[in-house]
């Protein structure tokens, strides 16, 4: 009998440890045959702590189970939850980046094999730099972490550049509430997001490459440097990856808890050793960017993808997918949600189902008022935009953006004034400082959301103006989107910004 | 109680970091791991070796949430106060608990036990609200449940 139980952040935090301790206890007074591993997560964070149990029959859910159930669990007392993956959640998705997170155990190479990892790497270990970028732009893999910037082209630009030394660096500064795909891949299959870096290594020539991974993770942290020394081990990474004479090395580094790192600019500047201050664009980072050396950088997400789309092909990729956002997406789904977790699908489902199908509507029971997507700097869709389709087109079109695609849904308690007074103080506390819209504009912004809030309702004029503002003259994402949930919010919800001086007269 | 660095102490460590490109804060990492803070001493041997100025390191060191100047309490408990955690109530739990413990944020207990810190994100939004006390998380968290952890405490 196999007994499968997550490690992931997410099961631990509920008790996933305790339950496996638990087992291993049970199994050892019992004399039960059973062997315990320790996956990713399935992503059905709801269901957490999941056991699977595997007795001949397939892997059979229970869950949530704590370690005071684990003897009637092992005594056949549970009801199961049946195969894990005929679960509707989990049926219903298309998992290609995720498609062994939750089946494997992280850590080991062999599982990772058996499960169809190194294959992609392995092609593209015969294939030319301009043959591995190609491929990528054939994929029309975008990048994931929010911007939606074609990957095969700044990899091109890269690949390109004359230097002597290249770089690829991977952003898992993902500091976005809602968001924590990047996490889940990195504890639960850390050796694909390893795999997509040497292959963007091959493509682009650069032999080096680092993640930036924020300090906020230090499980990702463990297993990541883990899976990078057995790797090293095993020849994947180093001199000779896999033999090929061709090398490509990397290194696991720590953020220091500042959410504008997750700013590639800034991301470069903190890597270096500076304050991690945003540097304007041009020069790109593509042609000057680690030590002012050309650079990739992208997404957990986008990199950890690459080697499905050399496993299965580009065109496989592809066609799954809605106008030019090709793919897939895992939609991480959040907040007050009945069945919260990650759902892999390929792009085009509509918001609303998302919310209401997938995930069941709040956990509270109440109705959904609000959804924030795209982290904190996304902006609020209500119920009347449920309709829109997952795509970043589609959600541009809407005054949104997908950002790294987590959902933070809101039952119909939340104060959306309170919200976009939020938004400004965050900004405030994690502004670099470098630019002015983003320095000063968000500490201004809070003090007007506060006058409106004491009942002055001609300040949402000064509000809407310094929204503007920020957005056109801010240098980075964190002051240009700190407008969006503020704007939206009071857009769709204008009754709760109307002034309590009003109400009162 | 974490031991005071000496100069040397500093140097030592410092040797392990000066292969990396760019390796200021790993080193400054390892400093706070291994004395709790990153002591003002410390700040001229890190400009020397690194050649850099001691305004640019004491730069950097603020920039960072993560580095204290100070050490903490002997436990240190992160509260999550971003939106997903916000929409399940995380606001009104860390008033009670901050109210409970006597503090305010980065605030440190008289006993000197606990330090309570916000932190917006642990990715843990699809169980929230959620925590993270001395490294481990806690999600899902619940008024009671969170006394409990705090109380357990040394």
């Amino acid at each position: 009998m196999k007994i499968y139980v997550s490690r992931d952040s997410a099961a631990k935090a509920l008790g996933a440890d305790e339950v496996a301790e638990a087992l291993t206890a049970e199994i050892d007074a019992s004399g039960i045959r059973g062997e315990i591993i320790r996956t990713g997560s399935r992503g059905m964070v709801w269901l957490e702590p999941l056991v699977e149990i595997d007795a001949g029959q397939g892997r059979m859910a229970y869950g949530p189970i704590s370690a005071d159930d684990v003897p009637a669990l092992l005594g056949g007392r549970i009801d199961s939850l049946g195969l894990t993956e005929e679960i509707p959640f989990f049926a219903r998705q298309t998992r290609l980046t995720f498609a062994r997170c939750g089946v494997t155990d992280p850590l080991s190479l062999s599982d990772y094999e058996t499960h169809g990892g190194l294959v992609g790497l392995r092609r593209a270990l015969v294939m030319s730099g301009e043959e591995i970028v190609d491929e990528v732009k054939v994929s029309g893999l975008r990048g994931r972490g929010g911007a939606g910037f074609p990957t095969g082209i700044k990899w091109d630009t890269v690949r390109l550049a004359r230097a002597a030394q290249k770089y690829i660096v991977c952003n898992a500064d993902e500091g976005d509430s809602g968001t924590f795909a990047d996490r889940m891949i990195m504890e639960g299959d850390p050796y694909t997001l390893i795999e997509g870096m040497a292959i963007a290594g091959l493509a682009t020539g650069a032999t080096r490459g680092y993640v930036y991974l924020r300090s906020e993770y230090p499980d990702a942290i463990a297993v990541m440097e883990e899976a990078v020394k057995r790797a090293r081990a095993a020849g994947i990474l180093g001199a000779d990856v896999l033999g090929s004479g061709r090398t490509f090395d990397m290194e696991i580094r720590s953020g220091a808890g500042a959410y504008v790192c997750g700013e590639e600019t800034s991301l470069l500047n903190s890597l270096e050793g500076k304050r991690g201050v945003v540097r304007s664009k041009p020069p790109l980072p593509a042609l000057e960017g680690f030590l002012g050396r050309p650079t990739v950088v992208n997404n957990v997400i986008s990199l950890a993808t690459v080697p499905v789309i050399f496993e299965k092909g580009a065109d496989f990729y592809a066609a799954f997918g809605l106008g030019r956002s090709k793919g897939t997406i895992p939609v991480q789904i959040a907040g007050n949600v009945a069945r919260g977790g990650l759902f892999e699908t390929a792009f085009g489902m509509p918001l609303g189902e998302l919310v209401e199908e997938v995930a069941g509507g709040t956990a509270s029971g109440r109705a959904v008022k609000a959804v924030q997507i795209g982290g904190p700097l996304g902006a609020y869709f209500a119920r009347d935009k449920f309709d829109t389709p997952f795509g970043y087109e589609d959600f541009d079109g809407q005054g949104g953006l997908i950002g790294h695609a987590g959902l933070v849904v809101f039952d119909d308690s939340a104060d959306m004034l309170k919200m976009a007074r939020f938004a400004m103080e965050f900004c405030a506390v994690e502004s670099c400082g470098k630019c002015t819209p983003c320095r000063i504009g968000a500490v201004r912004g809070v003090e007007t959301l506060d006058r409106i809030a004491a009942g002055d309702s001609a300040a949402v004029e000064v509000l809407t103006d310094l929204c503007e503002v920020m957005k056109d003259g801010s240098l980075c994402a964190l002051g240009g989107f700190t407008p969006y949930p503020v704007m939206s919010a009071l857009q769709a919800f204008p009754e709760e910004f109307a002034g309590v001086k009003e109400a009162a007269e | 109680m974490h031991p005071q660095p000496s100069a040397e102490d500093i140097r030592e460590l410092l040797g392990r970091h000066l292969h990396l490109e760019g390796p200021l804060l790993p080193i400054l990492h390892d400093i706070q791991n291994s004395f709790g803070f990153v002591p003002q001493t410390a700040v001229p041997v890190i400009a020397e070796a690194l050649n850099l100025s001691v305004a640019e390191v004491t730069g950097v060191i603020g920039f960072y949430h993560d580095f204290r100047k100070a050490p903490a309490g002997r436990h240190v408990l992160k509260l999550c106060r971003a939106e997903a955690c916000q929409s399940m109530g995380s606001e009104v739990l860390a008033a009670r608990i901050l109210s409970l413990l006597g503090v305010d944020w980065h605030g440190t207990t008289t006993d000197g036990r606990i330090t309570v810190e916000p932190v917006y994100c642990l990715g843990l939004c699809a169980c929230a609200p959620a925590a993270m006390l001395d490294g481990r998380v806690h999600g899902a968290l619940t008024e009671a449940r969170a006394q409990r952890l705090v109380e357990a405490l040394a």
